[in-house]
């Protein structure tokens, strides 16, 4: 699979998703045969995942919540692994 | 001990079904209409359910589509936030049906197949089911919802796996889950007609690796271990009362679908307690938590935190001793139950089957 751009906008693959476990306290992907419990950085990333936002969007949002900048090239990676694991698509 | 919360609730709806496969995963003793949880109950196992942590919830049975109630199941259990995941012969699916279905919040629908071919596929099911299920496939296309699919295999089924591959392709599946027959219930009382031989089998896994390439990119491709013919056993459930629980008909408390049958526990109704307090503190399911009840190979052994010791209903069903070892392991003294039982198929030659069908 080709790197994401970061005009794509990505958005949970059908039929996923995602669910807050107040149990777990913790965001929930959920997929047909599995559940997968993420940690709090891929929880608040895939909520981004809309279809609507770009990645640089996505980039932008983060940075500005998290006063932080550099967080580019994690997000990109986070979101590449996760549509290679089938959780995200990538529509351009 | 520290005790994990649930992520998956299997809800045995009812075990009434117009399918009579002689591998069902349905106990030999079939609960009837009558002792079936009510509505009512049902929506307070599912808020319970998820209140616990359960996050995704299979509707099976038996036949789930018999329980007339079952839009009203799927309604809560959606509210309730659950991912909802139907699982169904197909047979006596409508266009209306699904679309309730659907509209009620259902996630995905796994449709199960016996066989690629008509005639034999009706053969296995007792049933004729197969038109009907490719019915069904299409009525839930038609409806947009996911279609995963899955086939039990077995000495009768597996030269045409090939082609059950292609034919789930056709209906338009996501994903196919090829499960090699495990052995408890009805397909234990079915084994001699069922286990395939190791060629055949051998045969089947060269044709398998053959059609993942062939179809890849189209359909997502699961196979289950044969584990009778595995050196070590499959992980009891990803550990006992660890990841996940049954809710039988009559509302017996599981902790995996086949467990009714292991007579040494006795297992909590949620008819008498609440659904945590069975999950947290009941005696059946703490009695494989952990690793304090092995015994030994198991209690010594590497791999007792990748596999648990293995299945505990097959080493109950096999040894009488829900303790010990499961005798698909090499390790295990009770090997020779499973060495013996291949042998005792390897010249049975390949006459039509005499299956003693579920439910007759």
């Amino acid at each position: 699979m080709s790197a994401p751009a970061l005009s794509d906008r990505p958005r949970l693959r059908s039929p996923g998703r995602m669910k807050y476990d107040k149990a777990r306290q913790s965001e929930l992907l959920l997929l047909p045969e599995r559940v997968v419990e993420l940690n709090e950085a891929a929880g608040v990333i895939l909520r981004l995942c809309d279809g609507q936002r770009t990645i640089a969007q996505m980039i932008g949002e983060l940075e500005a919540t998290y006063v932080q900048t550099g967080l580019g090239d994690d997000i990109v990676e986070f979101i590449s692994s996760a549509a290679e694991r089938g959780w995200l698509e990538l529509c351009p | 001990m520290s005790i994990d919360l649930p992520y998956a609730l299997t809800a045995e709806v009812t075990h009434r079904c117009p399918l009579h496969c002689p591998y069902c995963s349905n106990p030999l003793e079939l609960q009837q209409r009558e002792n079936e949880l009510t509505t009512d109950e049902w929506l307070s196992v599912l808020e319970q359910a998820a209140d616990l942590g359960v996050a995704q919830v299979h509707f099976t049975g038996g036949e789930p589509l018999l329980r007339q109630d079952l839009e009203l199941l799927v309604r809560r259990a959606r509210e309730a936030e659950l991912y909802i995941n139907l699982i169904t012969s197909g047979v006596g699916l409508t266009e209306q049906r699904i679309r309730q279905l659907a509209d009620a919040g259902i996630d995905s629908v796994q449709l199960s197949v016996q066989a690629a071919s008509a005639n034999l596929a009706d053969s296995i099911s007792g049933f004729r089911s197969h038109e009907l299920k490719r019915q069904a496939a299409q009525l839930i296309r038609a409806s947009g919802l996911p279609l995963n699919m899955n086939v039990v295999l077995h000495r009768a089924n597996l030269h045409q796996i090939e082609e059950i591959i292609e034919l789930c392709v056709q209906w338009g599946a996501q994903r196919l889950e090829l499960a090699n027959a495990q052995y408890y219930g009805w397909a234990l009382h079915n084994v001699q007609q069922l286990l395939p031989r190791r060629e055949q089998l051998e045969q089947a896994e060269a044709d398998y690796a053959r059609a993942r390439e062939r179809f890849r990119n189209q359909i997502e491709l699961l196979w289950i271990l044969p584990d009778y013919y595995e050196p070590f056993p499959k992980p009891c459930m990803g550990g006992w009362g660890k990841l996940s629980l049954t809710v039988a008909p009559d509302g017996r408390v599981l902790p995996c679908t086949a467990s009714s049958e292991i007579r040494s526990l006795s297992f909590e109704n949620v008819k008498q307690r609440e659904l945590a307090w069975i999950w947290n503190h009941s005696p059946s399911f703490n009695a494989f938590r952990g690793s304090d009840w092995m015994s030994e190979p198991c209690r010594s052994c590497d791999r007792r935190e990748l596999d648990y010791g293995g299945c505990r209903c097959q080493a109950f069903l096999l040894t009488g001793d829900a303790r010990s070892a499961d005798p698909v392991c090499k390790w295990s003294p009770h090997r020779d139950t499973i060495t013996n039982r291949i042998r005792s198929i390897e010249n049975l030659d390949d006459r039509e089957p005499t299956y003693a069908y579920r439910g007759r």
